[in-house]
């Protein structure tokens, strides 16, 4: 706003080094030798690093990632080298004169090939790779983890079934674009500190590998995160940071600076998982679905990362929110050598949601079904089971019926699903519902602390980083909330330090607010407790004759009695100089209860504490000659629980529709036959800009969830789940034609229309 | 190789000593410290760096800092108070702010040079800037509530 706002690569230091990373032309070669001679001699050069000198596999489910390649590599802009320099540009000028040799290796360029019989091996170590978590890696193949979902009987649901609808799904991987590339400045002081400065939404996570990683006791880590810009779930990765790491050490230690080109960014750094999936689902003739056979093949392309959890998630949910009594589901998470892949918003959801309702859609069809009250027959609700057989409740589930009727009135659904506007241009209607849950470590936790300035108001502290999504403005609305006080009274730390802040899992999965929000409001009641203590001895009472409100504590029998929170919140002093009480510091953690791990036969177990639901719709103006068109509404209702802070969280929705609709409309990596990838730069790699997003209509249905701070439920990033099968659904039926794959860009719908074979790819 | 460049940065006589090959937006941000013109893509394709150029948005990325000796600069620094500022804050137009000073610089242009500006010439003008968060609908609240223009034109 006014130029103030200070993000990772805008600070300096004195004697600050650039470094500059030297990435690999092949998507899948031999690594037969590097020559650094020339490259040593250039100008301003202090050191460079290649993967030989730091041996170590990395990856926080499966460590099969090194640091800087080693031996081959597996993916177009795999990072080879660093080279550390006194100016950005003498790093840049010294990556060029790196002399590497290849031998270079058949490529897998698709999912469908990396499934093959016999197939060339990303990884020919797998079965050797340490596992952080438990997966199931397949030898001799590209699997790396493999989720079954068996729930009741899938025999007995086809026999029910009276009609059923079969079909393939894909969409290539893609990016999240975040506006700011990620961007790190790591230090090792002579006394053995690490100090690192990064773009992350898990500094927490970056000193835990940091520490494991390079063997340093993690006391002497501390990471830094000020604002971040922009974050998609791509900068939860932990992946800069190491070589960063790895350049200052090298360099004896004196800060570095390492910043993502774009290029870098998009095609070197992790970005969105692809997918291959075929979906079969049966229903009896009046509507009722019977069974669901579902696979996906998440293409999680060179190396693991998140994508076995978000393999993992897919499987569990794999059905969106209907009531199926039989589900069968194989989830892959398979290795290809295309850029690999790690969170992205929405977590494995607008990956399942776009075949699952495709497949509805194709269903309903089939069964001469309005899609919507097809859709209403089949909503899951509280009392049913989601494929992992949790039993929902009033609490952990929304409303999707009343979701899917408020669509249905804000899109106008009754009109017509599809309105002729001349003799080419049409109108069409097109929706989606969706459901997520988040998928933590059983164990993720968070905490909170509470001080009391002299004034008497209050500096919260947390482990959260703002990346855009206003947490932390919804934190400090729910601590003002709770002790009656105007929010301009509590002061937020923006930046996270996690040597003064108090662990936070990570800032992902929507979970900030559930999470961090629970800690925020125990340790207003610990510093309540604390300030009522005091209170009584100077109101002559006891502490339970007391409260808290509006900056004072009170007598509850009679509120005229009090005496100021800024007068006992650093203890207080009596006339005489006698002083009691002390400095008051409010203590709130949280963490996950009831979650379990997954049985791997079944899919059985309780992933997850809470599902958001929604439901959601697209309209779309349609050239039936040129197959272009135009986007004209975008519906969405949650089922928000709670909505807190009503702006913040319309702008978060429709952030996250315009992403979805970006996603769907054109973003996608093209990959030639040899696993490059095309569309490295914003001049090729398109995103949706002003004046080509729709009208966004946007609602939300409030069912409280009792454990959330105020029943609140996450919704920072469903916006996107249903964006692209609503698309895809209101652009078949304009074409009359099915479209199941992204981008929906016009030749591929041309290409449809043609009944052309098109390459899944 | 160095040479001196004389130009004036938000109404102040400046004096860099700069490479040929540097940016505009390399030596705001590394010589004067103006670091609110954001690296996005250094091609030209995001405008998260645009600043004036005589009171002309311009993608520093994109402009050598010889091309600018004598003439004038305006950054985000340079601004005060603006009515576009108030609007961005007003209308919610930004959420992790990374974009938001190319985008208001790019606005602040458009309200001077075209404070009668149509849908189309609105629309052409800030489709050189991408956000990533936003769905822009507030964007364009912003800068509707800052041009003369009052209807809310063709385009969503």
């Amino acid at each position: 706003m006014t130029g103030a706002a200070k993000y990772t690569a805008d600070f300096t230091a004195p004697g600050l080094l650039h470094a500059s990373l030297l990435t690999s032309p092949h998507a899948h070669a031999k690594i037969k030798s590097i020559d650094l001679s020339e490259a040593e001699k250039c100008p301003g050069v202090r050191a460079i690093v290649i993967g030989q000198d730091i041996p170590v596999l990395t990856g926080t489910t499966v460590e099969d990632r090194p640091i800087l390649a080693l031996n081959k590599v597996r993916y177009f802009g795999e990072p080879i080298a660093v080279v550390v320099a006194d100016s950005e540009h003498e790093a840049q000028s010294a990556c060029q004169q790196i002399n590497v040799t290849y031998e270079l290796y058949p490529v897998v360029n698709s999912v469908h090939q990396a499934l093959e019989s016999k197939p060339i091996l990303v990884h020919e170590q797998l079965m050797n790779y340490t596992q952080v978590q438990k997966i199931q890696p397949e030898a001799n193949s590209n699997i790396a983890n493999q989720i079954k979902v068996r729930k009741g009987d899938i025999d007995v649901g086809r026999d029910q079934s009276e009609v059923t609808m079969t079909a393939d799904f894909s969409f290539p991987p893609s990016d999240h674009a975040a506006m700011e590339t990620r961007s790190v400045r790591a230090e090792l002081l002579p006394n053995g500190e690490v100090h690192i400065h990064t773009s992350s939404q898990g500094p927490f996570m970056v000193k835990e590998l940091i520490s494991r990683y390079f063997l340093i006791d993690e006391d002497k880590v501390t990471v830094h995160t000020p604002l971040v810009g922009g974050g998609f779930g791509g900068k939860a990765a932990v992946q800069l940071e190491l070589i960063a790491f790895a350049a200052s050490r090298a360099a004896g230690g004196k800060i570095v600076k390492l910043s993502n080109t774009r290029e870098t960014d998009i095609t070197g750094s992790p970005g969105h998982i692809g997918l291959e999936a075929n979906v079969k689902l049966g229903a009896t003739k009046g509507g009722k679905l019977t069974f669901a056979e579902i696979h996906y093949n998440f293409n999680a392309g060179a190396y693991v990362d998140e994508g076995s959890d978000i393999t993992e998630i897919a499987g569990l949910n794999c059905t969106g929110p209907y009531k199926i009594d039989h589900v069968w589901c194989n989830s892959l998470c398979v290795y290809t050598n295309h850029p690999y892949a790690t969170s992205f918003r929405g977590y494995g959801h607008g990956e399942l949601t776009f075949p699952i309702e495709r497949a509805m859609d194709l269903l309903a069809e089939k069964l001469r079904i309005d899609p919507i009250a097809f859709r209403l027959k089949n909503t899951i609700k509280p009392g049913d089971t989601t494929p992992s057989q949790t039993k929902l409740t009033k609490s952990n589930i929304g409303n999707v019926a009343k979701c899917l009727e408020r669509v249905k009135t804000l899109i106008n659904w009754d009109e017509g699903q599809t309105v002729n506007l001349s003799d080419r241009l049409i109108r069409t209607k097109g929706i989606s519902c969706f459901w997520k849950s988040s998928i933590t470590p059983t164990d993720a936790t968070s905490g909170a602390i509470l001080t009391f300035n002299k004034d008497g108001s209050i500096n919260l502290s947390c482990g959260v980083v703002e990346i855009g999504q206003g947490t932390k403005t919804v934190l400090a609305q729910i601590l003002a909330e709770r002790l009656k006080i105007h929010e301009s009274k509590i002061h937020v730390m923006m930046d996270v330090d996690t040597q003064t802040n108090p662990q936070h899992w990570k800032t992902v999965a929507s979970s900030s607010v559930y999470m961090v929000g629970n800690a925020v409001l125990r340790a207003a009641e610990d510093a309540i407790q604390q300030l009522c203590q005091t209170a009584s001895i100077v109101l002559r009472c006891e502490p339970g004759d007391v409260d808290v409100a509006e900056a004072r504590a009170f007598l509850i029998s009679n509120p005229d009695k009090y005496v100021s929170v800024k007068d006992i919140a650093n203890g207080y002093k009596y006339t005489n100089g006698n002083s009691i009480g002390g400095t008051v510091i409010g203590r709130g953690n949280f963490i996950m209860k009831h979650l379990t791990s997954i049985d791997k036969e079944t899919g059985k177990g309780t992933p997850a504490s809470d599902w958001t639901v929604g439901a959601q719709a697209v309209e779309v103006e349609f050239d039936t000659k040129s197959y272009n068109y135009k986007l004209i509404h975008a519906v969405s209702v949650l089922d928000a629980g709670k909505v807190l802070h009503p702006k913040s969280a319309r702008g978060q929705v429709t952030g996250a529709m315009s992403m979805g609709l970006s996603w769907a409309t054109r973003e996608g990596f093209s990959f030639d036959k040899n696993g490059i990838v095309l569309d490295n730069q914003f001049r090729t790699y398109k995103m949706l800009r002003y004046g080509e997003n729709p009208t966004y209509l946007v609602d939300f249905i409030e069912t409280p969830q009792i454990d959330a701070p105020y029943g609140a439920r996450g919704l920072g990033e469903h916006g996107i789940i249903g964006m692209p099968a609503a698309l895809a659904n209101s652009l078949s039926t304009a074409a009359g034609v099915p479209l199941n794959q992204l981008p929906l860009v016009p030749e591929y719908i041309w290409e449809q229309k043609r009944g052309e074979a098109s390459d899944s790819n | 190789m160095k040479k001196t460049i004389d130009f004036t940065v938000n109404n102040e006589q400046k004096s860099v000593q700069i490479r040929s090959a540097d940016t505009l937006l390399i030596t705001l941000r590394e010589q004067l410290g103006l670091t609110g013109a954001k690296p996005g893509c250094e091609n030209g394709d995001c405008g998260a760096c645009t600043v004036l150029v005589d009171d002309q948005p311009m993608k520093s990325c994109l402009m050598l800092t010889a091309e600018t000796a004598n003439r004038s600069i305006t950054t985000i620094e340079g601004l005060h108070d603006t009515p576009i500022q108030k609007a961005f804050l007003e209308h919610w137009g930004f959420q992790c702010g990374y974009c938001t000073s190319g985008f208001i610089m790019n606005c602040h242009a458009l309200a001077n040079i075209h404070p009668d500006a149509n849908a189309y010439e609105i629309e052409n003008w800030l489709q050189s800037n991408i956000c990533r968060c936003t769905g822009y609908e507030e964007i364009k609240e912003a800068i509707m509530s800052v041009l003369k223009t009052k209807e809310a034109g063709t385009s969503g």
